[in-house]
């Protein structure tokens, strides 16, 4: 038995959009201060998702690799861009942003093309219907345990530099005096894909399973697909997070150990 | 002179930090040199130098290994720092020692006090123990910046008697930095004041 996709019109989604129309009356007349913000949120997603709906329609038929490695750049500059604007202290300028866009870079990336050329043996292997929703997925919850990694990693040990010191001053290896921040920051950056894994099926439907059921598939094809994404998901995030952490920590010791944010951190005035 | 370099267990040459003129300084086996100076005068940044903790120019040797040449923790592992204020990161007293506690008498401790959580410790107890667990790594020069601060005056005088007993049967050497004066007579054989940039031998015989 196979059903067909029903098709939304513009109808449909308007009935949808009095909703969240509803909801913004009824935030401003409460005054709950949400409306500005639900408002430039609703028609950013509105827009965004248009626009990448009409390039990907055209990037779709003509499956060319360099229209489809632009859009990878873009993708991977943009996440990059958006680990580092979640730091609560900011990283020195083009190291920040290299740090970031290096353990994407090996994590994601290469993940990605590793399922395309040898799970799903995409012909040719960078078919945009396979590697651009694959790739998404990556760096969407990479970019999240990246940026709660190193926040993590950054804020601890700066809070806590008087303990590191004092560990160092005791004859204890940098790697040792940070031993703990870096395990706490490893779980930081594990917990949302770990509890992901833990709650899939139970708790929640995956999207991605979502939107292949709605779209027609049998719900085990679907699964199947979802466990793959997981597994890709877990490994690209922990890959990612370990890169990060390690070149974080050694760019935050000198050659003679000594506790060096200076190295690290923007300057703050 | 040779001999004399030999004999010398903490030596400084040219040690060099900011706003500080170049630093020159022997210490000999068993002695302990007092450090004083107004508050901002750089005592602490010299004994971080020391300790290679900040970066600062000239050479330290002690028992004539130059800070270079061993790795970083295995120079402050030898080369140990007492800061003012001790820092504790985990529950129980024991889980920072890396060896066997010793002295734990001599500073008015009974056994137990290795399981004590650090929660329940007073300033001057945690200042106490900071001093057992640097003995406790067995270093050969003693950096001590304000060891009793927080003491009461029979504990000053334990961690004295205790400072003094390590540094003879040892051989160990200790730059102890105080600003009461009378302190310093009762535990150093030398002493240096630093003011105006400039650190000065204290009456010099």
């Amino acid at each position: 038995m196979k059903t067909e996709l029903i098709l939304l019109t513009a109808p449909d989604l308007m009935l949808a959009s009095m909703l969240v129309l509803a909801l913004i009356g009824l935030g401003v007349r409460l005054g709950l201060g949400v409306g500005r913000t639900l408002t430039i949120a609703a028609v950013r997603t509105t827009v965004q998702l248009l626009l990448v709906g009409l390039i990907l329609e055209t990037v779709f038929s003509q499956a060319k690799l360099t229209w489809i490695m632009s859009i990878v750049l873009v993708m991977m500059t943009v996440a990059a861009w958006e680990i580092l604007a979640r730091q609560k202290r900011k990283l020195k300028g083009w190291w920040g942003f290299g740090v970031s866009a290096f353990s994407l870079f090996i994590s994601s990336f290469l993940i990605t093309l590793l399922a395309l050329i040898i799970v799903i043996k995409a012909d040719p292997w960078y078919t945009p219907q396979y590697a651009i929703p694959l790739l998404g997925m990556l760096l969407g919850n990479t970019m999240n345990g990246i940026a709660l990694g190193m926040d993590r990693l950054i804020q601890t040990a700066w809070q806590q530099r008087a303990v590191i010191e004092q560990r160092l001053m005791l004859g204890q290896k940098d790697t040792e005096a940070i031993r703990e921040i870096a395990r706490d920051s490893m779980r930081a950056g594990m917990i949302p894909i770990i509890n992901a894994m833990a709650a899939a099926g139970v708790v929640s439907l995956p999207g991605m399973m979502t939107g292949q059921i709605l779209a027609g598939s049998p719900p085990v094809e679907a699964v199947k697909y979802q466990i793959l994404i997981m597994f890709l998901v877990t490994s690209g995030t922990g890959f990612a997070v370990i890169t990060v952490l390690q070149l974080i920590i050694r760019r935050m010791f000198d050659s003679r150990e000594r506790l060096r944010f200076d190295h690290l951190l923007r300057e703050s005035r | 002179m040779p001999d004399l370099c030999c004999k010398a267990m903490l030596r400084l040459e040219e040690l060099k930090i900011p706003n500080l003129e170049p630093v020159n300084l022997t210490i000999e086996p068993g002695e302990c040199m007092g450090l004083s100076g107004e508050s901002g005068s750089g005592k602490t940044r010299l004994l971080r130098a020391i300790a290679d903790m900040d970066e600062h120019g000239g050479q330290v040797y002690a028992e004539n290994i130059a800070q270079d040449q061993v790795k970083a923790h295995e120079w402050r592992h030898r080369v140990m720092l007492l800061p003012a204020e001790s820092q504790w990161w985990f529950d129980t007293v024991d889980q920072h020692f890396s060896a066997q506690a010793k002295y734990t008498e001599a500073l008015g401790f009974g056994q137990e006090v290795m399981r004590w959580n650090i929660s329940r410790c007073s300033s001057g107890e945690k200042q106490r123990l900071s001093i057992l667990r640097m003995l406790s790594n067995c270093p050969r020069v003693l950096l001590l910046d304000e060891p009793t601060a927080n003491l009461d005056s029979s504990n000053i005088a334990r961690v004295e008697d205790l400072i003094r007993s390590y540094l003879s049967k040892h051989h160990a050497v200790a730059i102890w930095v105080s600003h009461d004066a009378s302190q310093l007579e009762r535990v150093s054989q030398q002493q240096c004041h630093l003011s105006d940039g400039e650190l000065k031998q204290v009456g010099a015989a």
